[in-house]
């Protein structure tokens, strides 16, 4: 989605209510970023809006970039947030040889997760990170992709297909038009 | 009033990681961007322990053994690729800049009244739109993009400013070499048909 770089729009302020209905929702998607939410999200604080290409609108608190928007779809969280609390959020894993292509913005696909240096929640490798106590993401969930061998996670994205049904079939499409490190949206520059 | 509630002990900090002032990816990332060469000596110097981490013999083995013979030559001849563009696409732009002229130029509009048009900004990497509403700030004058008649856009500044603007961008912007701004005067061309 932002594989070019681009130049913000313009930037407003988020009405209090506003920001109140995108607290609720953040919760909501993301269940497990309760404890954080007042770090994330301070109550008092003013929240921007910034307007970015196709329609986009991506949340900001003063420097720092939280999360975007396509018109009224999902969440996503900003990998920076992903960064600081990766824990808060639904994972999976690609294996080595899918990270680069990842990050060269291509779509991610489904072999990368399966393969034995992908994880998938309901793996016997899963563990604890990437289990979700075993029940499958259905599709249209905003994951995080995490890499094989490596500590930060690389993208973020919605899925195309539940995992359930990766599994079965371990070929196609499984994140079309995420945001990954290294994009147009990650070299942003916030003033 | 009540007491303050206690952040709950069990909650984890928020992780802070560093980004690489390279190519502003983390880290492990670096070996993708394009950069790695200069990347690794910005490890090195600003975060020493990690830079050992991550470059150590041991781990770029570890790194490598996990991927197939095949892959492994892939992945190496699109690191190769990725990098020589991004050093040739740096060298064409630094050339590109040394090359470049601003070029200031003092246009009569009408006897004792001037506009300043500035031109060859945007080789520098400014923004065309910003600088003009600076322009206009600070010298109190309407300033504006507008479209150069040799195609392209330039800034057109109401009154005589030029030597201002010099200086302006000498004091803002040390990327731009002084050499390269250049001051020059014309007279707008009259129209034909004003005789």
């Amino acid at each position: 989605m932002f594989k070019k770089e681009f130049s913000p729009g313009a930037k407003s302020k988020v009405k209090s209510s506003a920001q109140r209905a995108l607290r609720t929702k953040l919760l909501e998607t993301f269940p497990k970023l309760e404890p954080y939410i007042d770090e994330i999200l301070p109550k008092k604080e003013q929240l921007d809006v910034l307007k970015i290409p196709d329609r986009v609108s991506l949340y900001v608190l003063g420097t720092t970039p939280l999360f975007y928007q396509h018109m009224d779809d999902p969440l996503i969280p900003h990998l920076q947030l992903v960064h600081r609390y990766p824990w808060c959020f639904p994972r999976v894993r690609i294996d080595r040889g899918g990270v680069r292509f990842v990050l060269s913005g291509a779509t991610l696909m489904v072999p990368g997760l399966t393969s034995p240096g992908g994880r998938l929640p309901g793996d016997d490798d899963a563990g604890e990170e990437y289990g979700n106590d075993g029940k499958e993401y259905e599709e249209g969930r905003v994951v995080v992709v995490d890499a094989e061998g490596k500590e930060n996670a690389c993208m973020v994205g919605v899925l195309k297909m539940a995992t359930g049904e990766m599994k079965e079939k371990k070929k196609g499409v499984a994140i079309e038009n995420g945001h990954y490190v290294g994009d147009g949206l990650w070299k942003l520059e916030l003033r | 009033m009540a007491e303050v509630q206690a952040p709950p002990s069990d909650l984890r900090p928020a992780k802070s990681v560093v980004y690489c002032g390279v190519c502003t990816l983390p880290p492990e990332y670096c070996e993708y961007g394009g950069t790695t060469k200069k990347c690794e000596e910005w490890l090195s110097t600003h975060h020493p322990s990690l830079h050992t981490a991550l470059y150590s013999p041991e781990a770029l083995s570890q790194n490598l053994s996990i991927l197939s013979v095949e892959a492994q030559k892939r992945a190496e001849k699109d690191a190769a690729k990725k990098a020589a563009k991004a050093s040739a696409t740096e060298a064409r732009e630094a050339e590109k800049r040394a090359q470049s002229k601003i070029i200031i130029k003092r246009v009569e509009r009408n006897k004792r009244k001037y506009v300043t048009e500035v031109s060859g900004l945007e080789h520098f990497g400014l923004d065309l739109k910003k600088i003009a509403k600076e322009f206009g700030k600070k010298f109190a004058t309407g300033s504006s993009v507008t479209k150069a008649p040799a195609g392209g856009e330039e800034i057109t500044v109401q009154g005589d400013v030029s030597e201002d603007i010099r200086e302006w961008l000498e004091e803002n912007y040390e990327q731009i070499p002084e050499d390269n701004v250049e001051l020059v005067e014309a007279k707008k061309k009259k129209d034909a048909t004003a005789g």
